[in-house]
């Protein structure tokens, strides 16, 4: 069993939610990502989403596209976050991660080269924003032979039609952006998301997690609540931006943890 | 590589978007029920005369079209080769070849029930288009443009305001054409029910490359009509300006079957293709993923996309459209460039000799002509596109020359 599919067990078991924070690789540098990788298990984190910087984050928001440009300008590339990611599997060998960003790096690096140098840093999943289903299979077909499952995304513009197409070929967990618009812009209406959390969770097997608009411990605690997943991101690189320490940030993190599981107390 | 050629180069793209292996659909998935909406409308319209016959009365009436095919006789007599023809863009309402766009696009858009438009822009001739089709169908228009071509382009924004649009000055990256295309793109994502995003050029998830590309190819329609009744022959050689490449791929592509018509495409030099300031994508870049289609891009070796550098704000943009790349790949077309000293030589000379100040992105392709046409036997035709009017370019020119206005 993959990472991701024991760790959603577990949870399933003990009838919590998993908390999945984001965090930008490299930002502000890369022994502060190294430190708050290290940390956030121990944090609560359940499940880490690593953002692979890209220079033109297209589906982002003001506060990761400033964080991608603190790490890029620090020098983060995508072979520096493997090497983040050896090093986190040394100290944790049981908490998946898995890398979010855009195609072109990647590409770039060579996809076969990728899937065989990322499932062997010991990374578990791939959420490949400018990917959709009908583009993805260049990725997909490497990276599911390598073991990496390939995480789809399923949006408010997702028809019934839409999700089959989404549900088939994707793997590890189902991503429910929360929101028509970019990450850490709007806020979601909560029946709303727990009517499509329902739906979702009635055509697939998979744990569906939900992201895009949680920004505090009560939004992960109310979403907690019926979904398989809470992912915090923007909240947390804004803290990174106005110079928060990691222990801040760890704090940060271990208060949003608890929200989430506690949500079905 | 080795490619056995088509039998035509006019079918692109298939039913995935794909021009061989460029173009295709590379966007958030919010997005995805939108643009496969958009390509069913696309589709519906193309089959729909009624759609043709409206898109052609306000090319007629509105645009003025068709544009003039001008045989430019004293840049002939000056080079002392080949004669020159210039397809006459700029005589279009709005200055620019990117009318021709706007209003099949908008069309689209009404016929679609949106409400919004919104735009990027480089050197403001698209918004302009755009904010002009907005205010002659009553949309509410949003136009982002990069806060560096706010700057170098002043006129353009004070009449996209004049038009009743709003310009958004985007401060993220380099500030330019890409970063404007970034931000259209959030915005769509952000106002999926409402909002028709009109792309500029022949660029972005399929549908648009072969959609701008349709609708542009009115300028290579006609010319091949024009040149035909004129010198009852088709041309040795055509010519245009790539930025993203809306002017040329219309241009070129009713010209691609027609084998002996040598096709070039000019990109931007910059201050030199060896130097870290161009904006030749096809030349110096490598494939990649940008904008919702793969496509030669200028980047890094991590796959981040590197600023393009170009003196004209149309040209400076670090990608290219779909169609090109694989034009590029099989052949058919040959792409040069021209570096930002060479345009601002051809955009005096076009306006000293023939009375026609040019676009600094035309200027490009003029710049092109005045270097192969002296090469060329006096009885060889070469057309080039002069895509849009100079007016705009009056500031940065002066600039250059060092002169105040």
């Amino acid at each position: 069993m993959s990472r991701i599919a024991a760790r959603f067990a577990e949870l399933k078991k003990a009838n919590r939610a998993a908390f999945i924070p984001f965090i930008t690789a490299g930002d502000p540098g890369v022994e502060t990502t190294a430190a708050l990788l290290e940390k956030l298990p121990g944090a609560g984190a359940d499940l880490i989403e690593l953002g692979v910087p890209f220079s033109d984050p297209m589906a982002d928001g003001p506060a990761i596209q400033a964080s991608s440009q603190r790490a890029l300008k620090a020098g983060m590339a995508l072979v520096k976050v493997l090497e983040l990611v050896r090093r986190f599997r040394k100290v944790h060998a049981k908490t998946p991660l898995v890398l979010m960003g855009y195609y072109n790096p990647i590409h770039k690096y060579g996809t076969a080269r990728f899937v065989k140098d990322a499932a062997e840093a010991g990374v578990d999943g791939l959420i490949t924003v400018d990917l959709p289903p009908e583009e993805d299979e260049v990725l997909r077909i490497p990276a599911v032979s390598h073991g990496l499952d390939i995480v789809r995304l399923a949006t408010p513009t997702t028809d019934a039609a839409r999700l089959k197409t989404i549900l088939d070929g994707a793997g590890g967990f189902l991503y429910y952006v929360s929101i028509t618009g970019v990450t850490g812009t709007k806020s979601f209406a909560e029946a709303d998301v727990r009517a499509a959390v329902a739906r979702l969770q009635a055509a697939t097997a998979l744990p569906c997690a939900v992201g895009f608009g949680i920004k505090t411990p009560e939004r992960a605690a109310a979403i907690a609540a019926f979904a398989d997943a809470a992912v915090v991101g923007s909240a947390i690189v804004d803290r990174m931006a106005s110079g928060a320490s990691v222990d801040e940030v760890i704090a940060f993190c271990a208060e949003l943890g608890q929200a989430v599981h506690g949500a079905r107390d | 590589m080795s490619m056995v050629p088509p039998n035509s180069y006019r079918t692109g793209p298939d039913i995935n978007g794909h021009f061989g292996a460029y173009g295709g659909r590379y966007v958030a998935e919010t997005l995805m029920p939108l643009v496969l909406d958009l390509e069913k409308a696309y589709e519906a319209a193309k089959a729909d005369p009624a759609f043709h016959a409206e898109l052609k009365g306000l090319l007629k009436h509105y645009v003025g079209r068709e544009s003039p095919l001008y045989f430019a006789e004293r840049l002939t007599a000056h080079l002392g080769g080949a004669k020159i023809y210039l397809k006459r863009e700029d005589l279009n309402h709005t200055g620019a070849h990117k009318i021709n766009n706007c209003l099949g696009q908008v069309l689209l858009a009404r016929r679609m029930g949106k409400t919004r438009l919104i735009a990027e822009t480089g050197a403001g001739m698209h918004g302009v288009a755009t904010a002009t089709v907005a205010a002659r169908f009553g949309f509410p228009c949003v136009v982002y443009m990069g806060e560096v071509d706010v700057e170098r382009q002043k006129a353009n924004v004070f009449r996209m305001r004049l038009l009743g649009a709003e310009v958004r000055p985007v401060k993220s990256g380099s500030r330019t054409l890409k970063d404007a295309m970034n931000e259209a793109m959030r915005d769509w994502v952000s106002n999926v029910g409402d909002t028709f995003y009109m792309i500029g050029t022949a660029a972005g998830p399929h549908p648009y490359p072969g959609m701008v590309r349709d609708f542009q190819c009115v300028i290579g329609n006609e010319t091949r009509a024009q040149i035909l009744e004129r010198e009852g022959r088709l041309p040795d050689l055509i010519t245009a300006c790539v930025g993203g490449g809306s002017n040329a791929i219309g241009m070129f592509h009713p010209f691609l079957d027609d084998r002996d018509v040598e096709i070039h495409g000019v990109e931007a030099a910059g201050k030199g293709i060896d130097t870290p300031f161009h904006a030749a994508t096809l030349s110096k870049g490598e494939p990649g993923v940008l904008h919702g289609q793969r496509s030669y891009l200028l980047q890094d070796a991590d796959g981040q996309i590197t600023e393009a550098h170009s003196i004209s704000a149309g040209l400076d943009y670090p990608g290219v459209g779909p169609e090109h790349s694989w034009l590029r790949d099989t052949g058919r077309v040959k792409y040069f460039s021209i570096t930002d000293k060479l345009a601002v030589d051809a955009f005096m000379a076009l306006s000293r000799l023939e009375g026609i100040i040019p676009a600094l992105e035309s200027s490009h392709a003029i710049a092109h002509v005045m270097r192969i046409a002296k090469e060329m036997a006096k009885d060889k035709i070469i057309i080039a596109c002069l895509s849009g009017r100079g007016d705009k370019d009056a500031n940065t020119v002066a600039a250059v020359l060092g002169e105040k206005i």
